[in-house]
């Protein structure tokens, strides 16, 4: 056992620099690929000072670098791929929703509070109540288009004035067009409009002082009007004052609004850290507990039942199609089989759902009934089920093929000559070697199942809903229940939403990591 | 950068095919990034408007043309009308979205709550041209947010071979289309969508004609989410009059005519009755129906049937690189007569500017009619917790129409909507 040996050599050697020219020439272009993708995400980073994302960037380039220019490291180079993707597809987001459950990220609640004070300032901006209009050029001081930017403005009377922010000066040698809009005078350069539009940031600034608080400002290229801001922020009192009513909002950081002190709140507001705030509202709205455990449970039921479902017909079609002879057309029947899987499945859905409309949909028509599907409890799950079912079971139908032509023949056929039906032989023979197979696969239907947003939403949309109810229909799952609480309010409520969304994930991956315990132990007995 | 909240948002995608899809947004996302390094040099002039399909194939020209003038670059993207006001908001917060956006005006609570439009001033003169209902919808806490161009609402489109005349009355209505079913002439009395879920705005005109109403109005003028008419006595007293025309009493609405299908019985010939908006006009006429359009009834007796008012305006983005151009755009050229016509001609909506309807309706009865049906709208609620409302209470209506009980199905409504306004 002492004697040294060297490790057998590792499959994807051939692309280490001993390889092919061909291996070499891949992993060369490969990483030229990374270091470009590096360099273009890289540029826009730079340009907003986003230093963090850059030392990422940075990082992961390095590490794909060092694993793929060395000799060793050659696990390495297989894991990492799918490490990077898993990292960046699976563990990302699920963190950021868990951080994003903790915000009152949602419609209202989108920007920083700058933004959102920015907004107030610039909607509170109205014309003065006699307020005087002009026709506007926009021009620099000077003969440089880069000069100071001044508004030449025409009032209503032909008088022309220069403005910037000191205030207005008249300006009679001004050479003026038909409409009285200045078209040039002497020590000013017009803008273009390219020109005054690069220096938008400028033009929005600028409010020729007026009088009285009100300013002379830009509407678009030519036409200027005299107005007033309202509402102005006070970083002494962090508040926003409303010259005009007189109200005074105060900054509440915990809810990320501004609001007087009788509950007025301003639409405006800006995203903050709510804490455990969404779980807390989860926990006490009346409606989810007493709605939670029914829907739950038809939820357990949608998902088990389709998968059941899917895996009984889809096993009885590949038995069937599964003869030792060749069967005539086999083919043909293998194809049509597969077509409901190969159809989108959100045009098949609404299909259905038209297909059992109650007085115009074809089944009612074929079977001579007056059947309201859709409208009552257990019929419209039963046609849950049964769309779901029928999208689902082709591709069963094609796992269970493959795993059954991969069992040989002769152990049923030593199991019949033992004696055995031919119903024992599959129950005892057939079936448990199957299980190894599509144990995993049945796991994974139940888990997206269970989550199966589409297959209610484009068919029942959860319902019907009892009449005391609008919110928890009879059809409804987990998501689609909590889809319409968190986007059917008042807009989005991401934040609100994230934390549901956690929830649900909690619940699946509990379930998922059972069923992975059982389809294990399924393979120990089968060593 | 695009928020999305796993687990959460409806996903078409197969799990199946997660990885490959992975790997192309990761790109995506890279290009994304990337489209931020434009920025500077975009800002020297170059314009970027949003609207749905329709709408940018008769936006193109004219943006051109302002374009030249100018001496910039305009663009002119389309996205799907379902997703755009979302769609907007988002890359508004990513720092990425257009300079101006084209909208209905029941946007604009949502819009100005996320910061993502600015107001704008029309010169005094040119607000006078356009119709006082279409400034009235576009102004929301005492500012004017778009620029109108069309408006829309709910009409009565009959198929004159099987009702020539238009009905006075939702009873005289009920009395044509149910004689003309029992003759077999028609299959249904009255094309309605309501569906499974209920559709507040196609049943808006009934509701108020029977008395109903779902937000007061303040001081302002504006609706006043303090006073929420759904579960008021005179909602439930509406709901009652509604039930009557459903399942369990006269039949005429019902909840297995939903929006697919609606369409299709008028352009078949099937019903003589359709309530529905100046959309449908195309599809009827291409159906080769000899159709004509009227005002949406009242009940008999009851107040006037008042439909949803939904109006068309350009919006200027806050976030935007080219405001100047932008405004400019918007103040001046979306007022230019030769644009509302254009858009009218491709897409036949009463035009805001008083002009340009006023020139077509002579050449077009449709027109005329719509107006009038117009007339007695009323502007969708801008306020954002409108949206609290569409959901429950269209449950609470698709099951009054099913044949339960109005006041325990309204109260329950009440208590969503109250729940989700706080």
């Amino acid at each position: 056992m002492a004697t040294e040996k060297t490790p057998p050599p590792l499959p994807g050697g051939g692309l280490a620099p001993r390889g092919s020219l061909a291996g070499h020439l891949v992993k060369a272009v490969l990483l030229a690929l990374s270091a470009g993708v590096a360099a273009w995400a890289a540029w826009p980073l730079y340009e907003t000072r986003n230093w963090a994302g850059l030392g990422l960037v940075a990082a992961v380039t390095g590490v794909v670098w060092w694993v793929y220019l060395s000799k060793r490291r050659v696990p390495a180079k297989y894991l990492l791929p799918g490490v990077l993707l898993l990292i960046a597809f699976q563990v990302v987001p699920v963190v950021y929703t868990v951080a994003a459950s903790a915000t009152n990220h949602g419609d209202g609640h989108r920007g920083t509070k700058e933004e959102a004070i920015a907004r107030i300032e610039a909607s509170s901006v109205t014309r003065t109540a006699d307020g005087r209009e002009f026709t506007l050029t926009i021009a620099a001081e000077g003969g440089s288009p880069s000069g100071e930017l001044v508004f030449l403005l025409t009032d209503e009377d032909g008088a022309v004035y220069a403005g910037d922010a000191e205030g207005l000066t008249p300006l009679p040698g001004a050479r003026t067009g038909p409409t009285g809009r200045v078209l040039g005078a002497d020590g000013y350069t017009p803008l273009t409009a390219a020109q005054a539009n690069g220096r938008g940031a400028e033009v929005a600034e600028l409010a020729v002082p007026a009088g009285d608080g009100a300013g002379i400002r830009a509407q678009g290229l030519s036409a200027a009007y005299e107005g007033r801001a309202a509402r102005a922020y006070d970083a002494g009192c962090d508040c926003i004052t409303d010259s005009a009513t007189g109200a005074v909002y105060t900054a509440d950081d915990e809810h990320g609004v501004f609001a007087t002190e009788d509950g007025e709140r301003l639409s405006q507001g800006w995203r903050v850290g709510v804490g455990a705030d969404n779980y807390a509202r989860l926990a006490a709205d009346p409606g989810i507990a007493s709605a939670f455990f029914s829907i739950l449970g038809w939820n357990t039921v949608f998902a088990a039942g389709t998968t059941l479902g899917v895996f009984v017909l889809g096993l009885a079609v590949a038995l069937a199609l599964h003869t030792p002879d060749r069967l005539r057309g086999g083919t043909l029947y293998r194809l049509l089989l597969v077509l409901p899987y190969a159809m989108p499945a959100f045009a098949m859905m609404l299909l259905w759902r038209d297909m059992f409309n109650a007085d115009f949909g074809l089944v009612n028509r074929l079977l001579g009934t007056d059947v309201d599907w859709l409208g009552g409890a257990g019929t419209a799950r039963a046609v849950a089920l049964t769309v779901n079912i029928w999208l689902g079971f082709p591709y069963m139908f094609l796992i269970c093929t493959g795993a059954l032509q991969a069992i040989p023949r002769e152990l049923v056929q030593a199991a019949r000559l033992d004696g055995a039906g031919a119903w024992q032989a599959f129950r005892q023979v057939t079936l448990p070697l199957l299980m190894v197979a599509v144990a995993p696969v049945l796991i994974a239907t139940f888990a997206f199942n269970f989550n199966n947003f589409n297959a209610i939403w484009l068919t029942t949309k959860g319902g019907p809903f009892p009449s005391d109810s609008p919110t928890a229909g009879y059809t409804d799952l987990l998501i689609t229940y909590t889809y319409r609480l968190a986007f059917g309010g008042q807009g989005a409520e991401y934040g609100y939403a994230a934390a549901v969304s956690v929830l649900i994930f909690l619940i699946v991956t509990l379930i998922s990591f059972t069923g992975l315990r059982k389809s294990a132990s399924l393979e120990e007995v089968n060593r | 950068m695009r928020l999305h909240t796993p687990g959460v948002t409806p996903s078409s995608l197969p799990w199946r095919v997660g990885a490959p899809a992975g790997a192309v947004a990761l790109l995506l996302a890279a290009a994304a990034c990337g489209g931020g390094g434009d920025a500077e040099t975009a800002g020297q002039g170059s314009l970027t408007i949003w609207s749905d399909p329709e709408r940018a194939e008769v936006l193109e020209p004219f943006a051109a043309e302002f374009g030249e003038a100018n001496g910039v670059e305009v663009k002119v993207e389309a996205l799907p009308a379902d997703d755009l006001q979302g769609d907007f908001v988002t890359a508004h917060g990513a720092g990425s979205g257009p300079d101006i956006v084209v909208g209905a005006h029941d946007w604009i609570g949502n819009l100005v709550q996320n910061g993502a439009i600015d107001p704008v001033r029309l010169p005094e003169g040119a607000e006078a041209g356009y119709d006082p209902a279409a400034i009235d919808a576009v102004t929301y806490q005492d500012q004017v947010y778009g620029v109108p161009y069309a408006m829309e609402s709910l009409l009565l489109l009959r198929n004159t071979e099987l009702a020539p005349d238009a009905p006075a009355t939702m009873e005289e209505l009920v009395e044509t289309g149910k004689a003309l079913q029992e003759d077999g002439k028609a299959k249904e009395a009255l094309a309605l969508q309501v569906g499974q879920t209920g559709d507040p705005f196609h049943l808006q005109p009934l509701y108020t004609s029977a008395g109903g109403y779902l937000f007061g109005t303040d001081d302002d003028g504006d609706p006043d989410p303090s006073d929420l008419g759904v579960g008021t006595d005179a909602s439930v007293e509406a709901m009652e009059r509604i039930a009557g025309l459903g399942e369990k009493g006269e039949g005429v609405l019902k909840r297995s005519i939903d929006a697919d299908n609606a369409p299709s019985l008028f352009e078949g010939g099937d019903v003589p009755y359709y309530v529905t908006g100046p959309w449908a006009l195309a599809g009827a006429e291409d159906a080769g129906i000899d159709y004509a359009v009227s005002p949406v009834p009242g009940f008999e007796g009851a107040g006037q049937a008042a439909p949803f008012l939904g109006v068309q305006a350009f919006f200027v983005a806050a976030g935007g690189e080219n405001k100047v151009l932008a405004e400019e755009f918007v103040v001046n050229g979306v007022g230019a007569p030769e644009l509302a016509s254009a858009l009218y001609e491709a897409d036949p909506r009463p035009p805001a500017l008083i002009e340009v309807s006023e020139t077509y309706q002579e050449s077009d009865p449709d027109l005329a009619a719509m107006r009038e049906a117009a007339e007695q709208a009323v502007p969708m609620p801008v306020i954002p917790e409108m949206s609290a409302v569409w959901d429950p209470f269209g449950k609470a209506q698709a099951a009054v129409i099913g044949g339960e009980d109005p006041a325990s199905a309204v109260a329950a409504a009440e208590k969503a909507v109250s729940e989700q306004i706080g």
